[in-house]
């Protein structure tokens, strides 16, 4: 391992790097600079930098309207503020027109921690993939988050990139040629008794997960899902059928994430047994942040438990 | 084309009124009232405010204009047309599956349309990015809103005054249609807005009030807006909801209704009446 990086961390130094390359990137932000790491920029790149308040509506829409010119306009705050407060502004002012606005999302999940559950998004996943258009997209660990961000300005489209606040693993830069593809999930291990689909922070604990289950004689294969929409569906069909077993794994609800995702597209195309790993419906807590994964069952442990269950349904 | 004033612009307004309403009559549904309202200033923006190019909507020095009220689309779309930017025909499809005239404005498929509206109080956000946007590249062009007196109590509408007041978007010029009425009722019982001139000045926005049926005044008013420096400029036009058709006026009833056939023939009559006396004069 190549020790241990916030994607939200990874995501602030990643847009102060690409500033030059790309000129026409504009930073929003409200009210949040220090947390959702945009303060880099701000001081970097301060004529690019507008801090709207503590109003993220109206941030959403100058970053539309700024797109309408021809600007790169990045719109950052809390997921629960951008998907959740500012969801209807996104979908009408953004998506409906199909304007280049990337919103990020920094603290998704519950891993969030100490300041409980009106910060702690669970829904972002789901609300932002009902939106016809958007693309929902969440890296595993810093290094991916770099190469994401540079994926996401080359990328003329309204787009959801959702930020994790705790320092996690970095590990995808250990892998030989690593590249991050929108659209494109990659396999990380192979398996041939059950397929773990995993996304953001999930991605490592797979991992661990991977190896509780080979201690017992299970082949799991995991894939990171950083793309949530448009969702690979040859790869899930592809796991699907070779498997025969899939589990999702996700610090989000279960509910119309990317379980639901994983879930709508085989129960069409290729039933076989799907177990989803994630928030059960339920608002989070305070706590740390392992406190709080831990509470909810965030954990390989908890992880290998769902690919046993779904294996028992073959 | 050469800029209109007075007379010739309020013919044109009055024309616009008339392919509006019938537009709306022909979909069976739409938004007449506000329509009639804000016709004279959509009128003087197209036809002398604005640095515009039917020909090029896409071009990237024009001015800008945002319907943050968009359910006045048939106003705006009977001002394009008659600007040149689709032709005028097109208004008879208004509403219709095989229309680009959607029931409120969609920038993807109209030529003209500057940005897709219709939720009430996010257009003016959008304007406050493209002013900015202008400052950010260093360009000329001014970018213009039209909001409702009923829409300003949406919060996100002074987020947006905030905002433009905060980077000095003097480049920027909103109409606020002062119709004082709304779905429900008169604006005064439904949500107070006002004092209107009094909480846009606190909001640091330099603030004209005028008769927004005047075209001289509107004309006015735009040419001040552009000598402001430092703050954006609001207009509070004090309109007639439904203006030009007598059984429409000050009714909020005629906010989202359609009139039928005999109704159309009596608003068709009074703003036909009305064109010919101005032309006549």
């Amino acid at each position: 391992m190549a020790g241990k990086i916030a994607t939200r961390a990874a995501y602030g130094k990643a847009i102060v790097d690409l500033a030059d390359k790309y000129p026409e990137l504009m930073v929003l932000d409200a009210d949040l600079a220090q947390a959702t790491q945009t303060k880099m920029f701000a001081a970097a790149r301060p004529e690019r930098f507008f801090d709207c308040g503590i109003a993220e509506n109206n941030m959403v829409g100058i970053a539309a309207g700024m797109a309408t010119c021809g600007l790169k306009p990045f719109a950052n705050t809390f997921a629960m503020f951008a998907a959740g407060r500012s969801y209807e502004q996104i979908r009408n002012s953004v998506a409906y027109p199909h304007l280049n606005v990337k919103i990020v999302g920094s603290h998704g999940g519950v891993s969030v921690g100490e300041d409980g559950a009106t910060h702690q998004c669970t829904e972002d996943f789901a609300l932002m993939r009902q939106i016809p258009g958007m693309l929902v997209v969440c890296p595993c660990d810093g290094f991916e988050m770099t190469q994401a961000v540079e994926a996401l300005l080359q990328y003329e489209g309204p787009a959801y990139l959702r930020l994790a606040r705790s320092a996690t693993d970095i590990f995808t830069d250990e892998i030989p040629g690593y590249r991050f593809e929108l659209g494109k999930g990659v396999t990380l291990a192979e398996g041939t008794d059950v397929t773990i689909i995993a996304v953001g922070i999930m991605v490592g604990m797979a991992l661990k997960a991977r190896e509780i289950l080979a201690a017992e004689g299970i082949s799991a294969r995991v894939i990171n899902m950083h793309t949530i929409k448009p969702l690979d569906e040859e790869l899930v069909l592809k796991a699907a059928r070779e498997t025969g077993a899939i589990v999702t794994s996700e610090e989000a609800s279960v509910l119309g994430g990317l379980g639901g995702a994983v879930a709508e597209l085989l129960a069409e195309n290729c039933p076989v047994p799907v177990v989803r790993h994630g928030v059960n419906d339920t608002f989070g807590r305070s706590g740390t942040a392992a406190a709080v994964l831990e509470h909810y069952g965030l954990t390989p442990e908890v992880l290998a438990e769902k690919a046993r269950k779904a294996i028992a349904m073959k | 084309m050469e800029k209109l004033y007075g007379k010739d612009l309020t013919v044109l307004a009055y024309k616009a009124r008339l392919l509006a309403v019938e537009a709306v009559h022909r979909a069976s549904s739409g938004h007449p009232g506000g329509s009639l309202s804000c016709a004279d200033a959509l009128t003087a923006l197209y036809f002398n405010e604005m640095n515009i190019d039917p020909a090029n909507p896409q071009w990237s020095d024009r001015d800008r204009f945002v319907l943050s009220k968009g359910h006045c689309a048939p106003a705006l779309y009977a001002v394009l047309a008659l600007r040149g930017f689709f032709p005028v025909e097109d208004l008879q499809q208004l509403r219709s599956i095989k229309s680009h005239l959607s029931g409120h404005p969609d920038m993807r498929f109209v030529p003209g349309v500057d940005m897709s509206t219709g939720s009430l109080g996010q257009g003016l956000s959008t304007a406050v990015g493209m002013a900015l946007s202008a400052k950010i590249e260093g360009k000329a062009y001014r970018t213009y809103a039209i909001c409702g007196d009923g829409e300003v109590a949406e919060g996100q509408i002074w987020e947006a005054m905030m905002s433009a007041a905060k980077w000095e978007l003097d480049n920027l010029c909103a109409f606020i249609d002062v119709n004082g009425l709304q779905i429900d009722g008169a604006t005064k019982d439904v949500m107070p807005t006002e004092p209107l001139d009094q909480k846009l000045a606190a909001f640091n926005w330099h603030v004209i009030k005028i008769d927004g049926h005047d075209m001289e005044q509107i004309l006015a008013a735009l040419a001040e807006a552009r000598t402001i420096k430092g703050k954006p400029t609001a207009i509070l036009m004090h309109t007639v909801k439904g203006k030009g058709v007598s059984f429409m006026e000050n009714q909020a009833g005629w906010h989202g209704k359609a009139p039928n056939a005999e109704e159309f023939a009596v608003a068709k009559q009074e703003l036909e009446a009305r064109i010919h006396e101005l032309e006549e004069n």
